[in-house]
């Protein structure tokens, strides 16, 4: 049996202007490759929390000069972009795709959900807890997940994950008594500290009963930040080498002593604890955890997420979050007015944009927003000192 | 007793239709080594299609021949227009080009037809059969009969087309080997075509006999489908058709006990279960005879 040849050189195949992977955008150069000064500081870690330290100011500028309705969704973006880095860092360097982050997100927020349930009349226990636990909780689930999954690829790899994005939500409906079925557990929204609200009054004057919302807001951008932070650091480590080798030359990896398994199970296992990481954050900004949130329809949009940002850039991922929150109310706005659509129906207009988007990214652009554009600098780039070289 | 012959026998009838739907997906995976995963939107699709036909005053069967229809020409046209240039390129890309084409043509349908569920009224009685005084067969009825009839029929053309004619061997042909296949005269971009446009037809054959089955239909009720269609077509080895007929017939009665025995809303594990536990034991499927790929 051979394997089926197709066609080399199909009219619609990408040319060589463009990348034919869609992890392309993946590859950057180490810091030094670059072969200029750069005002960032040479050291990785020393880098990203400059970057950090920039982007916690950006986002508290941001959280103080808009209205609460924009914290509020400011917050729905910090959760699915922290899945959405998970998911990016997964297919992106080790190259395995998941359809059930979704899923995972599940366990997360159901952990939250169990321990800040409303109806539980003792004392919650500290925030950092419980985001722990549920972080634990879905790294395990990750775990078993990623030891199957190791040893699948490309569409096998998909449809299982598919499966557990359809089948998991089912658990939640067989065991009621814990998870209270269809409703979900309402989960009691976390107290503000008595310093923020004074902190904040005296930044932005805002007072009375959004501040909670406001809290909640800043939390999740928090853990936004931290888990980007070191999703950065794993990536541009050693690790995130290891990785790159796996996806894309198996047989050197493994004749480099790499075990192409044991990495494949630990890219699904830090994948899937930002996963519950998000699903944690998604409990206490929703208030809620039910079965309708964690359809597969929410893997499909992480999945919308990160190609069209770029697989395996993590600015890809938070644009692409963006992208999932910022464009549905226009989109709707737009059906509304424009096409005098009733809301439930206009609100699916924006599955038919992602879908389309998915599909135009792969045909033109694979390597996604980031990926395009940043391969682009490094080609100029890399022209420009092919010119130089040639004068001198 | 009673309890397992009825779940025995609506298991071979649900199985019959996981069965036509993994026909669907191997025919598309033997020539392009690609997993459909738009197929449920697209039967989605074109049995909206079919009750629009149905709403407009036609009968059940002109409404079946606009939808078998409506698929060749879709099959047609996406294989054409979106699959042919991730053909043979990285397998991500293609799974994500199909993953786009799910969210999207599930997307149109809801646009267009509204996201609230709808009655469909099957062709023939779903009363069951009783066999003896007391004695219902529930799972047993005119329609469950014409299901599997209509599956049976679908594949015993399909292995007509592909064992007895000229069309059906071009088409092997290029499945099994494409550059041979081009150099003796195939045209083997053609048959792709025709191999997508085939694939649609019998998923969407599949769309209308599901909808009839669980007479409620919305733009997401084969999102289950394609996932248990996609464990059926594993458990055969996604590259024999005879091996997705047995393996859909299998998972329908599985995942009949699970429901009869256990609950509903066990479904989706238990068909997880079932692929993790193929995957890993036996990766080319219930009747590999060669090695299996390595991963």
């Amino acid at each position: 049996m051979s394997e089926t040849q197709t066609p080399t050189g199909d009219p619609g195949a990408a040319s060589d202007a463009a990348p034919t992977t869609a992890t392309a955008g993946a590859n950057a150069p180490s810091a030094g490759a670059g072969g200029r000064r750069s005002l960032l500081p040479r050291i990785t870690l020393l880098r990203h929390l400059l970057v950090l330290v920039v982007g916690a100011a950006v986002a508290v500028l941001l959280l103080e000069s808009t209205e609460l309705n924009t914290n509020i969704k400011l917050g729905n973006v910090a959760y699915l972009a922290i899945a959405a880095g998970g998911l990016t860092l997964l297919t992106g360097l080790s190259g395995q795709i998941s359809l059930g982050h979704g899923a995972l997100m599940a366990v997360g927020a159901y952990t939250t959900a169990l321990m800040l349930d409303v109806e539980r009349s003792e004392e919650p226990p500290s925030l950092a807890l419980v985001f722990l636990a549920a972080v634990a909780a879905t790294t395990l689930v990750g775990a078993l997940v990623g030891v199957a999954a190791a040893r699948l690829h490309g569409p096998y790899l998909a449809g299982a994950t598919l499966a557990l994005a359809v089948g998991l939500p089912g658990l939640a409906l067989y065991f009621s008594d814990t998870f209270n079925g269809e409703q979900g557990l309402t989960i009691r929204p976390p107290e503000r500290p008595e310093w923020f609200t004074e902190t904040v009054e005296q930044l932005s004057g805002a007072t009375g009963r959004g501040l909670n919302d406001k809290w909640v807001a800043y939390i999740a951008v928090a853990c936004l930040l931290i888990s980007y932070f070191f999703l950065a650091n794993l990536m541009r480590s050693r690790m995130g080498r290891t990785w790159r080798a796996v996806r894309d030359q198996e047989v050197a990896a493994e004749l480099a002593g790499i075990s192409l398994g044991a990495w494949r199970v630990l890219a699904f296992v830090v994948s899937a604890a930002a996963a519950g990481l998000a699903g944690a954050v998604l409990a206490i900004v929703v208030q809620l955890a039910a079965p309708g949130s964690f359809l597969p329809v929410l893997s499909l949009s992480l999945l919308t997420a990160v190609v069209i940002g770029g697989l395996g850039t993590l600015t890809g991922a938070l644009l692409g979050s963006a992208l999932l929150v910022f464009l549905p109310p226009w989109l709707i706005d737009l059906g509304r007015d424009v096409f005098d659509m009733e809301e439930a129906q206009a609100s699916q207009s924006s599955f038919v944009v992602y879908g389309l988007l998915l599909v135009v990214t792969m045909l033109f652009a694979p390597a996604g927003l980031v990926g395009t554009i940043r391969l682009a600098l490094l080609r100029r780039r890399a022209a420009r000192a092919l010119t130089r070289s040639g004068r001198g | 007793m009673e309890q397992f012959i009825s779940l025995t026998l609506g298991g071979v009838v649900n199985g019959s239709v996981y069965a036509a739907f993994a026909l669907a997906l191997v025919l598309i995976w033997r020539s392009t080594r690609i997993v459909n995963f738009a197929q449920g939107s697209m039967a989605a699709a074109t049995t909206f299609i079919a009750v629009a036909v149905i709403d407009a005053g036609g009968s059940y069967w002109l409404a079946l021949v606009v939808a078998l229809l409506s698929g060749l020409v879709m099959g047609a046209l996406i294989e054409r227009v979106v699959i042919r240039p991730v053909e043979g390129g990285p397998e991500l890309n293609a799974v994500i080009v199909t993953l786009g084409l799910f969210v999207a043509i599930q997307g149109i349908v809801a646009l267009v037809a509204g996201v609230d569920e709808r009655a469909f009224v099957p062709p023939f009685s779903t009363v069951g059969y009783e066999v003896r005084e007391g004695f219902t067969l529930l799972s047993l009825s005119r329609n469950s009969i014409w299901t599997v009839g209509a599956v049976l029929v679908t594949m015993l053309a399909l292995i007509a087309l592909f064992r007895f004619t000229r069309l059906g061997l071009a088409m092997r042909a290029s499945a099994f080997g494409q550059e041979v296949a081009r150099l003796l005269g195939v045209r083997v971009g053609r048959m792709l075509t025709l191999g997508w446009a085939l694939a649609a037809a019998v998923g969407a054959l599949a769309g209308m006999l599901i909808a009839g089955d669980v007479s409620f239909i919305g733009p997401t009720f084969m999102d289950t489908l394609i996932v248990f269609g996609f464990v059926a077509a594993v458990l055969g080895g996604l590259d024999s058709p005879i091996g997705a007929v047995v393996g859909g017939l299998l998972l329908g009665l599985a995942l009949n006990y699970v429901r009869g025995y256990l609950d509903d809303s066990l479904l989706g594990m238990a068909a997880l279960v079932i692929l993790v536990v193929v995957l890993l034991v036996r990766p080319g499927g219930l009747f590999s005879t060669t090695a299996a790929r390595r991963a």
